[in-house]
């Protein structure tokens, strides 16, 4: 393309920059004004009179407004959820992608066909079965449900169908066994995959929001977007605090992101061409 | 393959886990919802009596306690997805063809912009709930300099669709033009430059070129952005809370107050398969429209 500097083009990407930068800014800089200068109008670009109070309020409040206890929630889950599916996906997607062996276009199908189904018809007999397993008002509701999802084995599939077959029949002719081909060989070779459906696993649970805020209640088991809710509720036009849950709850995401927003975005992409 | 090397059982052993979940969170939750629809379903009562269709009569009976909401509830979805559809499938796809230019930075700014989707709709939600605020929100601030009124974003049509919309659209921008942006870079070089050779301008290259080039990541776009649409439920629920009146309580909110807060599981259960099938529908035809183009 043309290399000429063309003012026009770059008064757009910089605008753009401004226009998705601006209302995180906000939230950040909301935070850390009083009450009274986060109603005022004209409402201050910068804390006039800049204060902890919104983060003392949330995170030391005895108890009441266990923010850094629904962080500690959330990341666990978050973890835990993205273990659990890259395990389950990558050996599922292996069988699929590179072994013979009866109904495997039937189960192949059914798990596709359930890509194809909204999450919202699970809602109710998820909750019933969660009430059955005991595990309302627990993290394992939020761990274990969303790993059943066909994303994952879908994902990997595409990913081993790529991966040269000499690799493996090296290791065959030499008498390796699959499970040994599988974690030396193949897992080793599919790391930029597997960090892709962990990034993309854990923010999918991180940022979930209408099945926390159901089968969890008790607010010191929430969740990050569960107890920002709850905060929501309580706090109604106390905005500097509302934004020093919003605050806190973006960080860790945003930095995470900084640090692997190539994974992030390749997976998306890569999501698009071969749905 | 010239050498299996693995035993009759091993492809299953693989699978195991995965099927295990598979079919305690999917195939089974998926066939139980039907049966729970065939019933009066009230999570607090003992007795579940079957009741055969009757929860799917009662949507369409005008005169039964479920279906006002049901259908004030569809609408609201029907509306907000008709409404945030073709922003969020032309928007992308201009931002996509920016970020497909060399520049330096790129990579920095595709970044950017695909930022917000990574934040949850919980922050999201809160965040714009106090932009939006009528009294207090940056935005009236912003347009007061020019002389307009206070709008009442969160408790005022059209204004509060305008504000979901608009939210909304700035959230998930970003995800379909990285979608679109891989499509785009899948298109041969060759194809602009014998377009350019034919003396075709810009313009043109874009509408005989890219267009038809993209055609398969369109319909995948489409598809999942109404599907996404349709399941809208957070940035109501913490921006307008369903308001003015219940304008925009959506489906999901419909279907979740129904089921999880009054426990009618029967009757939700009804409701989200209901819904479920007008979005396969909606999907289908989705595809043959695209599918006849191309012949």
């Amino acid at each position: 393309m043309r290399r000429r500097f063309n003012p026009g083009f770059w008064l757009l990407v910089i605008g753009l920059t401004v226009v998705f930068v601006l209302p995180l800014l906000w939230m950040a800089i909301t935070s850390l004004k009083t009450i009274g200068e986060s109603q005022s109008a004209p409402p201050t670009l910068w804390p006039q009179e800049p204060t902890g109070r919104a983060y003392d309020v949330i995170l030391t409040t005895g108890g009441q407004n266990p923010v850094l206890r629904w962080a500690i929630n959330s990341f666990a889950a978050a973890t835990m959820h993205a273990v659990l599916v890259v395990v389950t996906a990558s050996m599922a997607g292996y069988a699929l992608a590179r072994m013979e062996f009866r109904f495997k276009k039937a189960i192949f199908a059914v798990v596709l066909a359930t890509l194809f189904v909204p999450g919202f018809v699970f809602l109710m007999p998820n909750y019933l079965l969660m009430n059955r397993l005991g595990w309302l008002d627990t993290l394992w509701s939020l761990v274990v449900p969303g790993a059943a999802g066909a994303f994952g084995v879908f994902f990997m599939r595409q990913f081993f169908l790529a991966v040269p077959r000499e690799l493996e029949e090296v290791a065959m002719i030499d008498g390796a066994n699959s499970w040994t081909i599988f974690t030396r060989i193949i897992l080793p070779n599919a790391k930029p995959a597997l960090a892709t459906l962990t990034v993309l696993s854990f923010l999918a649970n991180w940022n979930d929001f209408i099945w926390p805020i159901y089968v969890l209640f008790s607010p010191e088991r929430l969740t990050l977007p569960a107890g920002l809710k709850l905060l929501q509720g309580a706090y109604t036009t106390d905005y500097p605090v509302i934004m020093a849950g919003a605050t806190l709850a973006s960080l860790p995401v945003l930095v995470l992101y900084i640090f692997v927003q190539r994974y992030v975005i390749e997976g998306v992409a890569r999501s698009g061409i071969k749905g | 393959m010239s050498v299996r090397g693995y035993g009759r059982s091993t492809p299953y052993l693989f699978l195991a886990p995965y099927l295990v979940l598979f079919l305690a969170f999917v195939v089974g939750p998926a066939l139980f919802g039907i049966w729970m629809s065939l019933h009066d379903w009230d999570f607090q009562l003992p007795g579940k009596p079957f009741v055969g269709l009757q929860n799917y009569k009662d949507l369409f009976d005008p005169l039964s306690a479920t279906s006002l909401p049901f259908w004030h509830g569809m609408r609201a979805t029907g509306i907000f997805t008709l409404a945030s559809v073709p922003f969020l499938v032309a928007l992308p796809l201009g931002l996509a063809v920016l970020l497909n230019r060399a520049f330096p930075g790129r990579t920095f700014f595709r970044a950017v912009y695909f930022a917000p989707y990574v934040l949850g709709v919980a922050v999201i939600g809160l965040m714009f709930r106090y932009i939006l605020d009528t009294n207090f929100g940056i935005l009236n601030a912003f347009l007061g300099l020019f002389g307009v009124s206070e709008i009442g974003w969160t408790n005022d049509q059209p204004w509060a669709w305008i504000g979901l919309v608009g939210l909304t659209v700035w959230w998930t921008l970003g995800f379909n033009a990285v979608i679109y942006l891989a499509g785009l870079q899948d298109i041969p070089a060759e194809q602009y430059e014998a377009a350019e050779l034919d003396g075709a301008n810009r313009w043109q290259q874009f509408w005989n070129v890219t267009v038809p080039g993209l055609r398969p990541v369109f319909v995948f776009v489409v598809t999942i952005t109404i599907l996404a649409s349709a399941n809208m439920f957070g940035q109501a629920v913490l921006v307008t809370q369903g308001a003015p009146g219940d304008s925009t309580t959506t489906a999901i909110m419909v279907i979740t107050d129904t089921g999880l807060s009054q426990f009618r599981m029967g009757s939700a259960t009804a409701m989200s398969y209901l819904l479920a099938l007008c979005l396969a529908i909606i999907s289908l035809v989705n595809f043959a429209i695209f599918r006849e183009r191309k012949s």
